[in-house]
């Protein structure tokens, strides 16, 4: 495919719609597969084809629609509806060319104006829903590869590292680092041989975002890999996704083959100079292999573990040449800023956190699913307004962004805006964006031991204060969750907590004591309440009970 | 080969360039605390005993893969470095099995040695005491994971001095455990050579020559200097 080809591929697939009378999304990602989507999409299909209408109806699956507590969705691009909850028998009032027929579904209906879409603004999620993952012309009709085209004829590599620094975007698996500074890092090392490396290796719990990406628009994820490729100069490219992403990986593949077909990867990119294969790796399922020292051993072949750094994989990373390992929901971001401009971009968010991030809501949440908000949302706007609050009258407690390596943030925090320097700030991190909200029933106590067995059954084993630290700070927690903790047990996490923050090898570690210090500074009373002896007791009576224990 | 100057603990050090800081405080006479490190393999900077305060650097590094700078000024033993040394031998002694009156390196052992530097007189965690196997099919070295600090000097030997990589690592977290070959029995092992250096290596009594009672056991820890520098030192006989 020529550039000019690109481009009338997108006009010819607009006008085919043009002729269609109505396009229905049936939404077919793993939350509403696993509600029956397949079979609502099927009933979709077989009653078009018993009215006759084929040319005039399209059903077509499509990446997350969103509203995932209320699978499986369909979306009727006619009149800009969305259906919840839809059922097979739903499928003749779907697609009756009558009004009065589809006020049946009034019901289930959902209000498109309701903040949990309009408060929302899309930019890695814009196709997802909109476009079916399965087809790559459906991607190149809502301007796919136009970006990458634009990089490669109007742009020299500088250029795009320029733009991608002006955009200010960081990097959305969580640490932050500016994206652009990585891409020119890689790209100033004078080797031949050079990597692109895409970590869709999300692991946190409640975390669904790089998968509803890769589920809903895997060519995204291909376009801005392949932008960056031809910024830093690599050839060539591996996503490394996680084995349990089933769903995902299979449209991965499946997108890989078509956009190798129709040379948008592969030898003779749009029939330019410009090369990149992009091949995939299937983690086994480690957690540890999202840190990107382990990432590439793993990739290597080799035991997936960290390794100290520096240095880092811009300079010497897999097979020891420079590589760039960027997050799903980063190489996303890119295509658009491409073709809108970095000022564009750095014109939404805030000062230090450009554009927007991806939140995986779940846990005591009315609306569950994904969402993408600006950077600088307050907490409270995206759980009560976007997410509707805690279902049934529940009473808020907390919320834990970043998965194990997070922190609990109380409800007289839920002001605090998302952005980088405000969540850490108060103990937590951005994380790659999972959001899980607890009510009154949750035992905080329970909740950081939850974190710390998951850190524990993790940690690779390689460095002693990760392998042994978690073990004895998950046996402390798991004591006081049964009543039988002393104060000294306080004390001792808290020394633990320290060490493992200070000393660990990797950020799984140095990471891991942080759902235990947010709880135990903003629900230390949820601590005490459960010591064996009564709370308050003096330093005296404690350093008595050390004492004690030692006998 | 540039010449790099430094402070440590307060005494001006010289390094090679690309040297370790750990090297050159050893050569200085400052004697950094360490377990996985041993001259003459690679190191992975597991054990985190190494860690050092570097002026201007937030962060804690560990000394044997930090390479030493011009004009850096390093501390080894400041009351924060020893509060987690402390601790992580402590996770060490509470990890598995280390009473050391029934064991053959009692009274060589480098685990205990370093409990000892360190002024640990009792654990204040709680012991784990998993039960894990000894393995004796070998006919002259036997190996008791309970005594193992995972601090993988035999995989490293084995692989990079005697070649044979026999010994690896298996499972993760808690649950790791070096293993020869795919698993299998250390006396059943078909690339085992049977050389003994990962026995020699070994800091504490995992790894043991049969034949030896309670703290009968000597590691020949020099063997490996032997081994890497005698061609070029030209040293034929030991």
């Amino acid at each position: 495919m020529t550039i000019e080809e690109l481009y009338e591929t997108q006009s010819a697939e607009l006008d085919r719609r043009k002729r269609l009378e109505n396009r229905i999304y049936c939404c077919t990602a793993a939350g509403c597969i696993s509600c029956g989507a397949e079979s609502v999409k099927k009933a979709i299909a077989d009653q078009i084809r018993s009215s006759g209408r084929e040319g005039k109806l399209e059903v077509c699956g499509s990446g997350c629609l969103g509203l995932c507590s209320r699978g499986p969705l369909v979306y009727s691009e006619r009149d800009n509806e969305l259906y919840g909850e839809v059922a097979p028998e739903d499928a003749p009032a779907l697609i009756s060319s009558n009004p009065v027929d589809r006020e049946q579904l009034r019901f289930k209906r959902a209000d498109l104006e309701a903040p949990f879409f309009a408060k929302q603004h899309r930019i890695v999620l814009a196709n997802s829903g909109r476009v079916d993952p399965e087809n790559v012309t459906d991607y190149i009709a809502a301007g796919g590869y136009q970006a990458l085209a634009k990089a490669l004829t109007e742009m020299t590599p500088a250029e795009v590292i320029a733009e991608i620094r002006t955009s200010g975007l960081r990097g959305r698996g969580g640490a932050g680092y500016p994206t652009g500074l990585k891409w020119e890092l890689v790209a100033r090392q004078p080797t031949d041989t050079k990597y692109v490396v895409c970590n869709a290796d999300e692991g946190d719990p409640g975390a669904f975002m790089d998968r509803s990406v890769l589920e809903g628009d895997p060519h995204r994820v291909l376009e801005g890999m392949a932008i960056a490729a031809y910024a830093v100069g690599a050839q060539q490219g591996f996503i490394y996704v996680r084995g349990e992403y089933g769903l995902a990986i299979q449209r991965l593949q499946s997108a890989i083959r078509q956009a190798e077909r129709e040379h948008l990867l592969g030898n003779r990119i749009l029939e330019t100079g410009f090369q990149f294969r992009i091949d995939l790796r299937i983690g086994a399922g480690a957690f540890v292999c999202g840190e990107e020292t382990a990432l590439i051993a793993s990739i290597e072949g080799k035991r997936g573990q960290p390794r100290q750094r520096p240095p880092y994989p811009p300079e010497s990373g897999l097979w020891g040449k420079p590589t760039l390992i960027n997050n799903v929901e980063t190489f996303a971001n890119v295509a658009r800023i491409i073709e809108r401009g970095g000022e564009w971009f750095a014109s939404i968010g805030t000062e230090h956190s450009k554009g927007t991030k991806v939140f995986a809501l779940a846990g005591r949440i009315q609306n569950t699913g994904l969402i993408e908000v600006e950077m600088g949302t307050p907490l409270r706007e995206i759980i009560f307004d976007i997410g509707g609050g805690v279902p049934r009258g529940g009473k808020f407690k907390a919320v834990q962004t970043g998965g194990p390596s997070g922190g609990c943030i109380p409800e007289e925090l839920l002001d605090t805006p998302v952005d980088y320097e405000s969540l850490a700030a108060v103990g937590s991190i951005m994380g790659s964006g999972g959001m899980i909200v607890m009510d009154e029933t949750s035992d905080m106590v329970d909740v950081a031991r939850f974190f710390m067995e998951f850190c524990m059954d993790e940690s690779c084993g390689k460095c002693i204060p990760c392998r042994a630290g978690t073990v004895q700070m998950h046996d402390i927690l798991a004591r006081l969750t049964r009543g039988e903790g002393t104060p000294a047990d306080i004390d001792m996490l808290e020394q633990l907590s320290s060490l493992l923050k200070e000393a660990s090898l990797c950020g799984l570690g140095q990471s891991a004591p942080n759902p235990v210090l947010t709880t135990l500074k903003y629900f230390r009373h949820e601590y005490e309440a459960k010591l064996k002896e009564p709370a308050g007791a003096g330093a005296g009576d404690s350093a008595a009970a050390a004492g004690g224990e030692e006998r | 080969m540039s010449v790099k100057t430094l402070t440590i603990d307060g005494k001006m050090v010289t390094g090679a360039a690309g040297e370790s800081i750990f090297n050159a405080a050893w050569n200085a006479g400052i004697h950094i605390p360490r377990l996985c490190h041993i001259g003459g393999l690679s190191d992975v900077g597991a054990c985190r005993l190494c860690l050092v305060e570097i002026e201007g650097q937030p962060k804690l590094a560990a000394s044997c893969l930090t390479p030493v700078e011009e004009g850096m000024v390093v501390r080894t033993n400041t009351p924060r470095l020893q509060a987690h040394r402390k601790l992580i031998v402590e996770l060490l002694l509470a990890e598995r099995n280390h009473i050391c009156s029934v064991c053959v390196q009692n009274g060589n052992c480098e685990l205990q040695d370093l409990a000892e530097g360190l002024g640990i007189d009792h654990v204040r965690l709680r012991y784990q005491f998993p039960r894990l196997g000894v393995d004796t099919s070998h006919e002259r070295f036997g190996i008791d994971h309970n005594r193992c600090v995972l601090c993988t000097r035999c995989v490293r030997v084995c692989d990079e001095v005697e070649g044979a990589h026999t010994w690896d690592v298996k499972g993760r977290g808690r649950n790791s455990m070096v293993i020869t070959d795919l698993d299998e029995p250390w006396g059943q092992s078909e690339t085992c050579t049977s050389c003994g250096k990962c026995v020699q290596v070994c800091p504490t009594g995992a790894l043991f020559e049969k034949g030896k009672t309670v703290a009968e056991s000597r590691k020949d820890r020099r063997f490996l200097k032997y081994i890497v520098t005698a061609r070029k030192e030209h040293q034929w006989i030991r």
